[in-house]
């Protein structure tokens, strides 16, 4: 049987620097392929010269036997293949059916967009995929995770024969991935081919029927994967064998370092009490909508939301902004590193040093020579892979951009970390360095807040979870008592 | 915040402008007894007719997150091509003139679009920004003005062109006419149609627009081509109103159109904005030279005035995204 997409030989480079050197691929109908492969694998390359985004400088692209060569998305998406991109990218100020079919609005007379049809056609396609979200609602309203679903909905939409998710499920809970896992099953079923890009492992074995692995730009292996186990698998993607996926060093003190007491905070968070403890990683759990980042928001002073009592080192501590809270010693890693956590456009130093600056200068004064000393320590503390201190931070992998964050914040000596989806988007190898860092922390004597939807991540890393649901505390595991089975049935 | 204060909040930031209008209409009213005259208004209307037709073009333009300074320049240019084929003067005329008016106005609306056409060709294909590339169509088209006309009006217009300056139907200037329909098919195109919806996709994310499969480049392209061919109504109206068109018309006429947009709610970094905003802060930069004259205030304290009226509505709408 001919692949219904075949691709062999695709190369691309970036002003001199090669990002895909030989992508290789072969999709059937009916099937779904993970392309795996860490940050820096080719992986995005690889789908956005297939999507028509890029062009590339060699290889060729066959669909259904046939030699094609896109030079925008709309001939990719006319010739059947459609992409739920990994960036989320709305147009905020638009409704969600408006966002949908944008390029294929219904139309009336004298060229009117029929919104009536427009609304349904899109109301129907998000209800018939379980997703609970308002065609009629603009993006700009909507959480990461329902975005998400409004542009997986979207690739849907399209009744396309070959469809990539690339890092479809990195805003989901467990319950919407369900959804979605659903959805892949009865495209399966109609013989559409899905291409699957996941950093989470498990995903890719429960619904993949083929892998394909890029390392360093380069095609490595593929095969069914029936014939693999995670442990290989990882293998091929960091090209050398890893022992553990989690480390977790730390061990719990007994002295309280935060005591929360009836905190209430957005998205109908209230009467929150807990304790945390000095060398202990403490888990939030719960699924979107339950309040799991407004707890942090509210702990870190970015809500509007004052009830509760909040005490740090046993004093009273008044958070009513960001600078009250790094005064009290804690640090926030948001959920979004893109939008909320780095200058993109500026350097890794500059990014290191942000939240510090008042230390690193003298009245005013920024001292160049204390923050290289700063940013290189940094750097090597944190093992920040990056070709200088000078390199602007757009162009490291997700992994180091996210170590960029957290040394940002190791610069001002927080007591208290909170980390909001620490992971999200990272590579294995790189997740790996992170969970590293957090335990070290730990054991050092800090103590951390973790936030996640993954629930291997909580389980890996965890001493203690605290199960959220609909804003009110659904219960409390410790370590002993912890398994998915309690999270799930906890939080759903 | 609870949900009255929201609410309240959400009527200010919706309806915020027609308010403020209001507010000055009534306060002109009780202050000077002719601003509510038949002719005060439509003077008003007929005076915000230029300036409004140049706002509804820019805002297409801003919309897509770009900027149209050349505007001003372009009423100059196409006010001349257009009166040199309808004037009786020999000095300015072209061949054996004056033509019909209707041929002269399509000359006058091609200039229009062709400027609109090399602005719209620099910033979507060579991805030059739209400051930039107008700023330069800005001073080129003023020269081709000077260059066109030898630097001397075209005066002596046709009775016929002249029609679109200062006939009137029913009563109502002309001018009054062309704006609302400029208007109307503005607003229709923009809430209506396909390409309006397209305009608002490309300026919120153009990323988004381009893997939609959208042609963001043509998006971007047509915008120009619009705000340049309403340039050119604009200046034909004027030079039409006045009866002769000048070379240095339309100085600075880009940046009232401009503050129109923005008085209206257009966001500057796109995709969100109506054209009934521009409309209504058109009329109000109209109203307020208005009484201001009426008042007897002198024209250097209205320039600070509608400085201070700019800033102030940009102000009120920031104060909804107040997140940070």
């Amino acid at each position: 049987m001919t692949p219904i997409l075949e691709v062999e030989g695709l190369a691309k480079s970036f002003s001199g620097v090669p990002a895909l050197i030989d992508g290789r691929f072969r999709l059937e109908a009916g099937s779904v392929h993970a392309l795996c492969g860490g940050n820096g694998a080719g992986k995005s390359t690889f789908l956005k010269i297939i999507m028509g985004l890029h062009e590339r400088d060699a290889g060729t692209i066959r669909r259904n036997g046939q030699e094609v060569d896109f030079s925008s998305p709309s001939g990719a998406l006319r010739n059947g293949i459609a992409i739920v991109e990994q960036e989320l990218s709305p147009v905020p100020a638009m409704s969600v059916a408006e966002n949908v079919y944008m390029g294929r609005e219904p139309l009336r007379s004298f060229g009117r967009i029929d919104f009536a049809t427009l609304n349904r056609k899109t109301q129907d396609l998000l209800d018939g995929y379980g997703f609970a979200i308002r065609a009629t609602d603009l993006m700009m309203d909507l959480t990461i995770a329902q975005t998400q679903l409004v542009e997986i909905a979207k690739a849907l939409s399209y009744d396309a024969e070959v469809i990539i998710l690339d890092e479809p499920t990195s805003a989901l809970g467990e319950a919407e991935a369900e959804h979605l896992f659903d959805a892949i099953a009865t495209l399966k079923a109609k013989g559409k081919g899905l291409i699957y890009v996941s950093h989470r492992l498990s995903e890719v074995f429960s619904i993949a029927d083929h892998y394909t692995v890029f390392r360093d730009g380069k095609f490595v292996q593929d095969g069914a994967i029936g014939d693999i186990d995670k442990d290989q698998l990882i293998q091929l993607i960091v090209g050398r064998p890893l022992s553990e996926e989690f480390i977790k060093e730390n061990t719990p003190g007994d002295q309280v370092v935060m005591r929360v007491h009836g905190l209430a905070a957005q998205r109908g968070v209230r009467d929150l009490s807990f304790q945390l403890h000095q060398g202990e990683i403490l888990g939030f759990y719960g699924l979107m909508g339950s309040g799991r980042t407004e707890v942090l928001e509210r702990l870190f002073g970015l809500s509007s939301e004052t009830e509760g009592r909040i005490e740090i080192g046993g004093v009273e501590a008044r958070i009513i902004c960001p600078k009250d809270a790094i005064a009290a010693g804690l640090a926030f890693v948001t959920e979004d590193r893109k939008q909320t956590g780095l200058v993109l456009s500026g350097s890794v130093r500059d990014n290191l040093c942000l939240s510090n600056l008042g230390k690193l200068s003298l009245g005013g004064w920024m001292q160049g020579k204390r923050e290289a000393i700063s940013a290189a320590r940094m750097i090597d503390v944190l093992k920040i892979k990056t070709a200088g201190d000078a390199l602007e931070v757009e162009h490291l992998s997700g992994g180091n951009q996210q170590k960029v964050v957290l040394g940002k914040w190791f610069m001002t000596e927080p007591k208290i970390l909170l980390l909001d989806e620490p992971t999200r988007g990272v590579d294995v190898g790189a997740k790996r360095e992170i969970y590293r860092v957090m335990s070290d922390f730990a054991r050092a004597g800090g103590a951390v807040i973790m936030v996640s939807a993954e629930t291997d991540e909580i389980l890996g890393m965890a001493d203690r979870v605290i199960v959220l649901r609909d804003g009110l505390k659904a219960g409390e595991l410790t370590r002993d008592a912890l398994s998915a089975e309690e999270l799930l049935r906890l939080a759903a | 915040m609870t949900t009255t204060t929201q609410n309240i909040g959400q009527i200010l930031q919706r309806y915020g402008i027609f308010i403020a209008l209001a507010v000055m209409c009534l306060t002109l009213a009780v202050i000077s007894e002719n601003f509510l005259s038949t002719r005060n208004i439509l003077n008003v209307l007929r005076q915000t007719s230029i300036n409004g037709i140049l706002a509804i073009g820019m805002t297409f333009v801003i919309l897509t997150r770009g900027i149209d300074l050349s505007v001003g320049s372009v009423v100059a240019f196409a006010g001349l091509v257009a009166t040199s084929l309808a004037t009786t003067a020999t000095t300015g005329m072209v061949g054996n003139g004056p033509y019909p008016a209707l041929l002269a106005i399509a000359a006058g609306l091609s200039v229009g679009m062709a400027c609109g056409a090399v602005s719209g060709v620099i910033v979507s294909r060579f991805h030059v920004p739209a400051f930039v590339a107008t700023l330069g169509m800005l001073s080129a088209a003023r020269g081709l003005a000077l260059i066109y006309s030898g630097g001397r009006p075209i005066p002596s217009l046709t009775e016929e062109f002249r029609w679109i300056g200062t006939g009137s139907v029913w009563g109502i200037p002309v001018p009054i006419f062309l704006l609302i329909g400029t208007f109307a098919v503005a607003h229709f195109v923009l809430t209506q149609t396909r390409f309006g919806r397209h305009i608002y996709a490309v300026g919120g994310n153009p990323h988004a627009a381009k893997v939609s499969g959208l042609p963001v480049r043509g998006i971007r392209f047509s915008v120009y081509v619009i705000a340049g061919a309403l340039a050119g109504l604009a200046g034909m109206i004027l030079a039409a109103r006045t009866g002769s068109a000048l070379p240095q018309a339309g100085i600075a006429y880009e940046l009232d159109a401009i503050a129109a947009v923005v008085i209206g709610g257009t966001s500057l970094a796109g995709g969100v904005g109506r054209v009934t905003g521009t409309l209504i802060g058109a009329l109000l930069i109209g109203v307020m030279n208005n009484g201001l004259d009426l008042m007897g205030v002198e024209s250097y304290y209205q320039q600070v005035i509608k400085g201070v009226l700019i800033v102030a509505a940009v102000m009120l709408d920031q104060s909804k995204n107040k997140q940070d």
